[in-house]
């Protein structure tokens, strides 16, 4: 493949998050939740028919911070390798939205939010959200920026489950569809790991059930839960290549310090997860993702049934938490179904983070199918060199 | 044959095609068929591969393909979906292809199946004079490193048809760069029919 069309530049730039606000939702359980603010950011520009807008999902512990830096920071955003001029989703060409979840920490409405009733944070009085309460949220938004159909709608784990949810709930206002490394429903294993997470939360005697905004946050609990989801998003094969069983430092060794320089990778990132990110909304979002089920009790080649939306399933070879299998059963139901499909599983070692990391070859196939789907089907002499 | 510098078993194969038909090709490689085929026939296509990077160079050209492998490939779709099904080189390579042919004339309503012809005299005389494993243009391969799984001359192909009850609607016998009119379990390198059942 031509991995030298991946042009390395400066991407987006910088960007600034703006935010949302609207009167209320109707969740999935019938409750109202309002007034609902959602943060989002956009690069590129809106086309004049408004037919190049690419809504990005974010992940578990992602947010609407895809690309771009900052003012004053210097981490680009978490996708930043796949969006900008040339890139995957090339800016030059195309309008890209990404939003925090509903349910999130990160400027959209969560269970840390001011309840207008209480004047409170919601804690636990936040209602349980649902992967479609999540996408009906993104709806609004779409509809707030004036688009009518996306062109695509684009994400990996959690995020591949909205992609899903779209193409389910809104088959009209998509052209296209790119699940990746995700799944209809949570097997019992991603169920229990994101069990243990939330029991590791609920255990910190700081959580206080859920009541913690006015003290101490659960740190402990929420850094275990990081920790815990950190082995799963690795391989066996990457965490020997990226530590083996090599020791930190040389200091006295003391029982049970961090020896090892995976223990140390773990508590490092079971910290820094901490300072970014409310373990309340670790909780309703894990939940929303353990009770999805795309297809909704049927089958879900039922429920795609005259689907028109093209679609990319990607997944990767040593992504244990959310196999291959998942992803092709993903791509069973769309044959069923009769719906245009294209699948890859790629060869990586990186675990269930290759989606974030294996940018060659992701790239590859996200800018091919992108310009496959705006353009329409055209055989040009571009695609035969 | 009006198909300048292409390959002549694709161009065989285009010719077999009707316009505005779907086409399932299995084990379909780069994609140059099916490209070929929504070019000149304004074909509706999908592919099934296994190789990862001859995916890439699919998506590339803008083709549906499936990553996998055909032996496992074929179940979910339903009766008669595809106008054709073909197999072009890959029937050798596929583990169990009395499963994969009765899936493929399920799937298709027609099936295209092209396989290098092990008769040829060039593999006869390999074998009679030298006591070797042939090797040839339509069977390049070492005996310790072919991708190919079954061994199958046009005779067995055709006696295979009339046991299983399949119909053999078209057969085109090819050289290395032309038709092969007669003695074609002697001559021709590639046989390509065209099934149904």
């Amino acid at each position: 493949m031509n991995k030298d069309k991946v042009i390395k530049n400066d991407g987006v730039g910088k960007v600034r998050s703006q935010v949302f606000t609207f009167d209320s939702l109707k969740l999935e359980n019938a409750e109202k939740l309002g007034p609902v603010s959602l943060a989002y950011e956009t690069y590129g520009s809106l086309n004049k028919d408004k037919s190049n807008a690419i809504l990005i999902a974010h992940a578990l512990s992602g947010d609407a911070h895809a690309a771009g830096v900052h003012e004053g920071e210097d981490n680009p955003g978490w996708w930043d390798e796949f969006i900008g001029p040339g890139r995957a989703f090339d800016t030059d060409r195309y309008f890209v939205i990404c939003s925090n979840v509903l349910g999130g920490c990160k400027g959209s409405t969560g269970p840390a939010s001011l309840n207008p009733k209480t004047s409170k944070p919601f804690a636990l009085e936040f209602p349980l959200i649902t992967i479609n309460d999540i996408v009906a949220a993104q709806k609004r938004l779409i509809d707030h920026l004036g688009i009518e159909k996306l062109l695509s709608v684009v994400g990996g784990s959690m995020g591949g489950q909205q992609v899903l949810a779209w193409l389910v709930k809104y088959p009209q206002s998509l052209c296209s569809a790119v699940p990746i490394a995700t799944t209809i429903k949570h097997s019992p294993q991603q169920i229990a790991f994101n069990e243990v997470g939330r029991q590791a939360i609920m255990a910190d005697a700081h959580w206080k059930s859920g009541n913690y905004y006015e003290g101490l946050p659960p740190s402990k609990g929420l850094a275990v839960a990081r920790m815990i989801g950190h082995i799963t998003y690795m391989s066996d094969k990457s965490m020997a290549e990226k530590f083996g069983r090599a020791k930190k430092g040389i200091g006295e060794p003391f029982k049970f310090t961090a020896d090892f320089e995976v223990e140390g990778y773990l508590r490092y990132r079971g910290d820094n997860f901490v300072k970014r990110f409310d373990a309340n909304s670790y909780l309703y979002i894990t939940k929303a993702m353990d009770n999805f089920d795309a297809s909704g009790g049927k089958r879900f080649e039922e429920v795609l049934r005259g689907t028109k939306a093209k679609v990319l399933v990607i997944s990767f070879k040593s992504d244990w938490l959310y196999p291959a299998y998942q992803s092709k059963e993903i791509v069973k139901a769309c044959k069923l179904a009769g719906v245009e499909t294209t699948y890859c599983e790629i060869d990586s070692t990186y675990g269930h983070d290759a989606f974030l990391l294996e940018v060659a070859e992701e790239s590859h196939l996200i800018r091919h199918f992108l310009k496959k789907v705006f353009y329409a089907y055209e055989v040009t002499g571009e695609y035969g060199a | 044959m009006a198909h300048k510098d292409i390959q002549l078993d694709h161009a065989v194969i285009l010719d077999l095609i009707r316009p505005q038909s779907t086409v399932l090709d299995l084990g379909c490689g780069n994609g140059d068929l099916l490209y070929l085929l929504i070019k000149e026939r304004n074909a509706r296509v999908q592919g099934i591969e296994i190789d990862e990077q001859a995916i890439y160079k699919c998506v590339a050209k803008g083709l549906n393909v499936f990553h996998g492998d055909v032996d496992s490939g074929l179940a979910e779709f339903s009766d008669k979906s595809f106008d054709y099904v073909v197999l072009n080189q890959s029937l050798q390579q596929i583990l169990h292809v009395d499963k994969v042919l009765i899936d493929a004339l399920r799937v298709g309503k027609k099936v295209i199946v092209g396989f290098p012809n092990f008769a040829h005299y060039k593999s006869r005389l390999q074998m009679f004079f030298k006591g070797r494993t042939p090797v040839t243009g339509a069977l390049p391969y070492q005996w310790y490193d072919t991708p190919n799984l079954h061994f199958l001359s046009i005779t067995d192909f055709k006696s295979y048809c009339r046991l299983k009850d399949i119909k053999i609607e078209r057969s085109v016998y090819i050289g290395q760069t032309k038709m092969i009119p007669f003695l074609p379990n002697l001559f021709a390198q590639t046989g390509i029919f065209m099934i149904s059942k």
